[in-house]
């Protein structure tokens, strides 16, 4: 093909979706706050990951989420406590947003005693059965169906749960996400189907890989409603996110919510990304940053002042750093290990 | 102390790679995220960025350097407020070791057991007594009960597949669980094997207890990965917190001239995965107390049925509280000169060809190994070590077969014992043709069984 690589869309280019999403007038200092302090936490968690992985301390696939933290964020900020979630391998960020404790999530990272797997599943396939977090999966889409049958299992239990279940652009392709979206809505499963668009299937980007890229559009077959929400803004993810809840809890079945968001790294730690440019990546970085854009409504609206914001980037700071020292001093785990958990109660 | 930048690592292989450029001087101030330098490697060149804040202070290794260890310190950043003199007395340095030793646990009382770690050995397991009343039923019959004896006990069991309700199971098998369960937990699926594989892993992962009924084993294929990647391996990837209680079942291996995409054993593919059980049974009882086992069972079960079995009439025990050990081998039929192992429909035929041999003045031992993973080798070598003969039945493909596991068993454990090569009878090295007579090929049938064993008894 002699054609050029079309140019990636970027949240600002896109165009308003046709179900517009309202923000609502009230947010508290508190709960601004809240989403500052979580996605910080995000960002700088991610980015002491890189910088183990680059020492040596963490290995194989690492893929950080750095840019996305808006769209866990602004869904988990309306989690019920009965409520599950499932995601890919992009899933840290999700994990610390279920309120794991980023010292269990580092020292897997690291593949120490002291991870939430106990060294025996990395970075991509973690869980906390506690937390209602069901991983952290491997295989692209394969956690589609797998959150469809939790959502299953609420409806079962009639538990009024919900499973929030992630994917991104690249795994939209795959069969099972659609063999999954016809099951949810034939069964009216209460499941938030949330596509984390950020552009990129690995290096091929969305006009390379699908023919629609309307994602909020792939559920229109099977009747499921989607809307396309701007990712990089917590506060429209979250009202997004509870319009969407208002129809899953309400027992109508399955939603559709395309983040439109962009991650700043690579596919993984070894990506030199070399399918976008130093541009369209410092563009995004500079106008749409979800954690700058927060803390400046934060100024605007006097929610806090600059001397409590610095104390958060403090507090934070010690967080990530207390996870990596935990992470770097937790054991490796025993040999006795090598044939546990295999099968239960063997 | 200033901050030390060290040389990273950019790939799992990575040990060196070249400074190609800096992109910040000494003085710069830096934010995190900010790109401080280029690194080639061997693959590309990537950009390494800030994590901590600061002023630039040093450069060590200036840009073009080449072949650059990994975690050799690269720069040093001054923090917030610290004077340059911190600098003083950091030259280039060489390369951490940031990786070890990792710490490892001095209390535990496993490393003190062993150094290396050690597969644990199979448990003893004993036959049920049983001495209650008998009935006499079909194997689908058998196999109906198993499931609405087991949805009684438990209201997380329920049953999901391809027309297992009102249509009451493609083989009938699921007869009456409609009528008796409610369309709740009796649940007509859509043909989408992947999906319904997945959702009730996913359903299992939520505290449920999925029966998936293929309608036969080799659309499981459609599935695999959710099978593999998500039943069986969760666990383990989990550090013991997912357990994933289902059973798969549904008719495995040929049926009757439906030709090679419908004809196919999935017995050696499935019990090569460490999270799951593979149980293949054969006679009603086998049937009811496997099933309910496998219902129980806390772990992944493919429960591998045979379609040719359905209408077959056994005597099965008539109570709810007949459970099968998984794991457990049956002695069908004692004898001294020669083992023969089977599972499934081919227990039946070397039962068969056991009395073609009785009538050669040959005494046959007929293990029917009920369990392929985990598999019974110790009745299996306990036999061998009587008889000093073995022969093994299937009527899947001969490479890397339950045959060939069980060839390679006896060369580890029994080699002794032998007094002639072991042999397989296995299905032919061929995709299962749809001619009659090329059929009949095909398979194992008492006389090739029975040629077999007279030939490792040199009769």
């Amino acid at each position: 093909m002699a054609k050029a690589t079309p140019t990636p869309r970027t949240p600002a280019k896109t165009k308003t979706p046709k179900r517009k999403i309202a923000r609502k007038p009230v947010t508290s200092a508190e709960e601004l706050l809240s989403y500052y302090r979580q996605m910080l936490l995000i960002r700088r968690f991610e980015e002491k990951a890189g910088q183990l992985y680059g020492m040596g301390l963490i290995g194989g696939f690492c893929h950080l989420y750095i840019g996305q933290e808006a769209v866990v964020a602004g869904v988990q900020g309306n989690a019920q406590p009965q409520d599950s979630v499932i995601t890919s391998y992009r899933d840290h960020g999700h994990m610390l947003s279920c309120d794991m404790d980023p010292k269990g999530v580092m020292a897997e990272l690291t593949g120490r005693e002291g991870g939430y797997s106990r060294g025996k599943g990395g970075s991509m396939h973690m869980f906390s059965k506690e937390k209602k977090f069901y991983g952290g999966h491997g295989i692209v889409g394969g956690q589609v169906p797998l959150g469809t049958g939790l959502a299953f299992a609420h409806k079962y239990n009639k538990d009024n749960g919900v499973c929030y279940t992630y994917f991104g652009d690249g795994s939209v392709n795959q069969g099972q996400v659609y063999e999954s979206f016809n099951m949810a809505q034939l069964w009216s499963l209460p499941v938030l189907y949330i596509i984390e668009n950020n552009k990129y299937g690995m290096g091929t980007s969305l006009e390379r890989h699908s023919s629609n890229i309307e994602l909020y559009q792939r559920g229109a077959a099977h009747g499921i409603p989607g809307v396309q929400v701007d990712g990089m803004d917590v506060l429209a993810v979250r009202d997004a996110t509870a319009k969407a809840l208002e129809h899953v809890r309400g027992g109508k079945g399955p939603y559709i919510l395309e983040m439109l968001t962009y991650r700043y790294r690579g596919h993984s730690m070894s990506d030199p990304a070399k399918y976008r440019s130093k541009d369209e990546v410092s563009k995004v970085r500079s106008e749409q940053d979800p954690i700058d854009n927060l803390r400046e409504l934060i100024m605007k609206t006097k929610a806090a002042d600059e001397a409590t914001l610095k104390e958060i980037d403090r507090e934070i700071k010690v967080i990530v750093t207390e996870a990596a020292e935990f992470a770097k001093a937790s054991p490796v785990p025993d040999p006795s290990e090598l044939y546990t958990d295999i099968l239960v109660g063997e | 102390m200033p901050i030390q930048i060290l040389m990273p690592a950019l790939s799992p292989t990575m040990t060196e790679g070249n400074l190609a450029s800096w992109t910040v001087k000494e003085g710069d101030s830096v934010r995190s995220g900010d790109v401080l330098c280029e690194i080639e490697t061997d693959k590309a060149t990537m950009e390494v960025e800030a994590v901590e804040e600061g002023i630039m202070g040093r450069i060590l290794v200036s840009s073009g350097t080449e072949n650059v260890a990994v975690n050799t310190v690269i720069a040093l950043i001054l923090e917030d407020g610290e004077e340059a003199s911190a600098l003083d007395g950091f030259e280039v340095a060489e390369p951490v070791d940031t990786t070890s030793p990792a710490p490892i646990a001095t209390d535990s009382p496993a490393m003190a057991a062993h150094a290396d770690p050690v597969a644990p050995t199979a448990p003893e397991l004993l036959e049920p007594e049983y001495s209650g009343p008998m009935i006499s039923q079909t194997v689908r019959e058998s196999l109906r009960d198993a499931m609405a004896e087991e949805m009684r006990r438990d209201t997380n069991v329920f049953l999901l597949g391809e027309e297992v309700a009102q249509y009451q199971g493609a083989y009938k098998v699921s007869q009456g669980l409609l009528d008796e369960f409610g369309s709740d937990r009796v649940i007509d699926s859509p043909i989408t094997e992947y999906g319904f594989t997945g959702l009730s892993v996913g359903a299992a992962f939520g505290g449920l207890r999925p029966i998936v009924e293929f309608m036969t084993f080799n659309f499981s294929m459609q599935a695999i990965d959710h099978v593999v990647s998500s039943a069986a391996k969760t666990l383990y990837m989990s550090g013991g917190q997912m357990g994933c209680p289902i059973v798969f079942r549904g008719p495995n291996g040929p049926a009757s001239r439906v030709g090679a995409q419908h004809s196919q054993c999935f017995a050696a593919w499935y019990s090569q995965v460490p999270g799951l059980k593979v149980v293949a049974p054969w006679s009603g009882a086998d049937c009811k107390g496997l099933l309910k086992a496998a219902i129980r069972d806390p772990n992944p079960v493919i429960f591998l049925e045979n379609e040719l079995l359905y209408g077959t009439t056994f005597d099965v025990p008539e109570s709810d509280d007949f459970v099968l050990p998984i794991g457990k081998a049956k002695i069908e039929r004692a004898g001294t000169d020669v083992t023969i192992t089977a599972f499934s429909r081919m227990v039946g035929m070397a039962l068969d060809a056991a009395e073609l041999l009785a009538a050669d003045g040959i005494s046959a031992e007929v293990i029917n190994l009920r369990s392929i993973r985990p598999m019974d080798t110790a009745t299996i070598v306990a036999s061998v070590q009587k008889t000093n003969r073995i022969i093994s039945v299937e009527e899947g493909w001969p490479q890397s077969g339950v045959g060939a596991e069980i060839t390679a068993v006896i060369m580890e454990q029994a080699f002794d014992d032998l007094d002639a090569p072991v042999v397989r009878i296995t299905g032919e090295d061929v995709p299962m043709p749809y001619a009659a007579n090329l059929e009949a090929l095909v398979l194992p049938t008492a006389e090739k069984i029975a040629a077999a064993a007279k030939s490792v008894c040199y009769a």
